[in-house]
């Protein structure tokens, strides 16, 4: 690298010496041309978000940023200087530090060790226990972490371990974080304590690169925002006053007038409609208690709580996952055992769990197997299957799907996230379900994925089929006929179709004020929404 | 409760009852151990004795040395199932090396002096687990494959070198660690305890001890926090096979001789005193202390069966009843599931 391109890297209106800075860099695995000259700029106390949609590169450039690969050509920079040489991992670690979305906290040890993992002592020394406590409760009182340094770290909920990364990433003396999707696995109030974590930070001068698919969160705490697709860099402009479409459409290349419209419409029941779902009295001790619905043919349920709201257990019991305490699931007119997937199955319920690296898929076998895996089966005959047709009927639901892979035989591991999640979607729907129950289905994907995976739902549904839409998002529930809201395990609110975003966040995280946890009052208030929405149970 | 900050208070209750829980885990052996010395005092007047425990001991001592090996290869996240046959080969190369080469049954190379013979058992062990650590961590292999063919080709290999013969003529300084008394307690017990002292140090109080843990737990996460993984497990597969020959030297030394057939399905008594012991077979989790009692539980259940009159024929299956039962209870003393 030489001044010139230096120059020209600013010549393009690159700002050039920020805490990271990355000028012109370009990366090649193989054939694939994963970055192709793209800039970065990241300045001293700034919230820099990254987007793209999935395989425009954003991995690529993190784990260049991080030292963990060398670019084929360009320039790393940090507050000015050159990067140091990848086999220097304390110099990388003083300067950069990555919280990814895979945990790098250790479970079996305690969090003092986790902190000053690998710097327990100097050199040979023997470890002093007691001092490795007491710095690390400095360490976490510095930074306003309310964690006893002593604890197991597999006691640690997920944004406890989040914050953990974040405060070791610090005592390297790193002034630059990069954070990978830090609110996929974090429900509304700890994504909240996170942000506002994230802004005293950011306060004291540190720097974050902040990757999402979740555009309302740039908006939310982002200072500036850098698109790119396809390997290329696209777009860096200021967050404020930058139009969502506008954004949108850099990321996805297309005219936002092109895009599927989910019009949200009144659920008007068939005259012969029959419930395709009907959920009475259900309660799991301790986590949610008497919780009814009737999901119509054709309708779409959504089902919005925060996490400790119930609303995850709830579908899972359903789908057969947990035995109730009490309470019964009946399928298209069919009682469902209660506690028994098979039988879930059998009644012709369809299932989306929410972890789908634990539950979803098995990655090493290929899509067609996956994607099958519940309509097994109705594929045999006398009990046998044929690789021929689990592939026919594999490579049908990849196309209903739009699932994008090389051909039903590739492994399922190989795919991106969104793929992923279509073939977990698609698994659901290979049965022909009479009812779907889905947990976050559209989890760490991306905008067009996303879309599609809703669109999905969306046409399962038109062709008559019953959807318990489990989630906190508010761009899936959009597709939602209604919302019923819970909290704290029981139901405080419903919504038909053309809630505003306010009044539906308000109800997630438990109306939004103090007095929540006083349970006359949450009644008072469902008393109210009672009052206001006439005809809704 | 906005903040992320929100889980558990930190009040010193809390604390003091977590600590008194991994003290319970360490000691959760102990009242079976407790228990099994009320049955054997009851049930023979000559199992409560100074002699009768000075000999349990004395043969704990191998198995001791080969559960502190698996302890921390299992530790590191790893397993090896051919520290049995290191048991046996390490000596026996050693012994073929240096013995003379004539004038004996067994007949050998005439290498070198006879003392020589510690030093190439260590070796022979170095080697192995160098060979093991080339395969799984350059090539990339499935440990468990690997280490089950490493088991069958050494235990082959130390066939091919006696002939299946016996070795009977042991120079005495070889033999002497496994038969000597140090101040009325036999040496290859003060040796186990040393070794276990150090273990439990470096594996409690040294940055490169507890590196072991951080690997066996998340190995993506020690590499991210600069351990350098493949070397580390590297070594403790190599200190683990150096470990077993001196086991087998132990072996060697206490019995007088040296054969294919010693410590033929003892790796699976390794493995069970391991789990009992509390050490993971998924790594990251588990004490060197803990192991220890496993060890001597498992001792204490033979000799108590064997007091109990049991016959020969039958100890066998009693102690894989007894191994089973072990572990059931272990995994709810413990608290914890042995995945």
């Amino acid at each position: 690298m030489t001044t010139q391109d230096l120059g020209a890297a600013g010549a393009t209106g690159r700002p050039v010496g920020g805490v990271a800075t990355a000028i012109a860099v370009s990366k090649s695995f193989g054939a694939t041309r994963a970055l192709i000259d793209v800039d970065i700029s990241v300045a001293p106390g700034e919230a820099h978000a990254l987007v793209g949609r999935n395989g425009a590169g954003k991995s690529t450039l993190v784990s260049l940023l991080t030292g963990l690969a060398r670019p084929d050509g360009g320039q790393i920079l940090f507050d000015g200087h050159d990067a140091p040489p990848l086999s220097d991992r304390a110099a990388w670690q003083s300067r950069v530090a990555c919280v990814y979305q895979k945990s790098t906290i250790i479970p079996t040890l305690s969090v003092a060790e986790n902190l000053f993992l690998n710097r327990q002592s100097d050199g040979l020394r023997r470890i002093s226990w007691r001092a490795l406590r007491a710095r690390a409760a400095d360490l976490l009182a510095e930074y306003e972490i309310d964690v006893d340094p002593s604890a197991a770290a597999s006691t640690l909920a997920v944004d406890q371990r989040q914050v953990l990364e974040i405060a070791r990433a610090l005592s390297f003396g790193a002034k630059f974080i990069i954070l990978d999707e830090p609110t996929a696995q974090l429900d509304g109030a700890k994504i909240a304590g996170l942000f506002d974590r994230l802004r005293r930070l950011q306060d004291s001068g540190v720097a974050f690169l902040f990757i999402s698919h979740h555009l309302a969160e740039v908006y939310e705490v982002c200072q500036t925002v850098t698109v790119y697709r396809d390997a290329r860099h696209i777009l860096t402009a200021p967050v404020a006053g930058l139009d969502k479409d506008a954004l949108i459409e850099a990321m996805t290349g297309e005219d936002r007038s092109e895009r599927a419209e989910f019009a949200v419409a009144e659920y008007t029941p068939k005259a012969e409609a029959k419930p395709a779902l009907e959920i009475r009295d259900l309660s799991l001790a301790g986590v949610y208690e008497d919780f009814s619905v009737t999901v119509g043919e054709g309708e779409i349920v959504g089902l919005a709580g925060a996490g400790g709201s119930g609303v995850v257990a709830l579908g899972e019991t359903v789908a057969g996952l947990h035995r109730p305490s009490g309470g019964s699931v009946t399928v298209a007119g069919r009682k469902v055992r209660t506690g028994s997937v098979p039988d879930a199955l059998r009644a012709g319920l369809g299932f989306v769990p929410e972890d789908r690296h634990a539950q979803g898929v098995v990655p090493m076998r290929p899509i067609a197997e996956n994607i099958t895996l519940t309509a097994m089966d109705r594929l045999a005959r006398h009990g046998f299957f044929t690789g021929d047709s689990l592939r026919r009927a594999g490579s049908a639901l990849m196309e209903r799907l739009d699932v994008k892979a090389e051909g039903p035989d590739q492994p399922v591991g190989a795919l991106s996230g969104g793929n992923q999640q279509k073939v977990v979607m698609g698994r659901a729907l290979a049965n022909s379900p009479k009812a779907l129950v889905l947990i976050r289905p559209t989890a760490g994907v991306d905008v067009k994925s996303k879309e599609s995976l809703l669109g999905t739902v969306r046409q399962a549904a038109d062709d008559g089929c019953g959807a318990l839409l489990v989630s906190d998002e508010v761009d899936d529930l959009r597709i939602a006929h209604r919302v019923v809201v819970m909290f704290k395990g029981a139901v405080v609110a419903e919504f038909p179709s053309g809630w505003s975003d306010a009044e539906l966040i308000a109800a997630v995280e438990g109306l939004s004020g103090t007095g929540t946890d006083d349970p006359l009052i949450a009644e008072r208030e469902q008393q109210n929404i009672a009052n206001e929405r006439p005809g809704h149970e | 409760m906005s903040d992320a900050a929100s889980a558990p208070p930190a009040d010193p209750a809390a604390r003091s009852r977590r600590i008194s829980t991994r003290w319970l885990r360490e000691f959760s052996l102990l009242p079976a151990m407790a228990l099994l010395i009320l049955i054997g005092f009851i049930e023979s007047p000559n199992f409560l004795t100074s002699d009768n425990f000075l000999a349990m001991l004395q043969q704990s001592t191998e198995l001791s040395v080969l559960v502190l090996a698996e302890a921390l290869i299992l530790i590191s996240g790893r397993m090896d199932l051919s520290l049995e046959s290191t048991v046996t080969l390490a000596p026996v190369i050693a012994l073929w090396l240096v013995l003379p080469t004539s004038g004996n049954r067994f007949n050998g190379l005439g290498f070198g002096v006879e003392w020589l013979a510690i030093p190439i058992c260590l070796l022979v062990g170095a080697a192995i687990g160098a060979v093991n650590g080339f395969l799984i961590l350059k090539m990339n292999l499935n440990g468990f494959v690997v280490t089950l063919g490493m088991l069958t080709m050494l235990h082959g290999l130390v066939i091919v070198i006696d002939g299946g013969q016996t070795i009977f003529t042991l120079p005495p300084s070889f033999a002497y660690i496994g038969n000597a008394e140090w101040g009325g307690l036999p040496a290859s017990v003060w040796v186990c305890g040393v070794l276990f002292a150090v273990g439990i140090a470096a594996l409690g109080w040294y940055r490169h001890g507890r590196s072991l843990y951080a690997i066996g737990g998340n190995p993506g996460a020690a590499r991210a926090a600069g351990i350098r993984v493949e070397r580390t497990v590297w070594i403790v597969l190599i200190i683990g096979s150096m470990l077993a020959a001196f086991a087998g030297m132990l072996y060697t030394g206490r019995l007088g001789s040296a054969s294919a057939s010693q410590g033929t399905g003892k790796i699976f008594e390794v493995f069970a005193a391991t789990v009992i012991g509390g050490v993971s077979m998924n790594g990251g989790r588990g004490s060197l202390f803990g192991a220890l009692t496993g060890v001597l539980t498992l001792k204490l259940i033979e000799n108590v069966l064997t007091f109990g009159h049991v016959s020969a024929q039958d100890i066998e299956f009693f102690n894989g009843v007894v191994i089973l039962v072990a572990l059931i209870v272990s995994r709810y003393t413990s608290g914890a599931a042995q995945d």
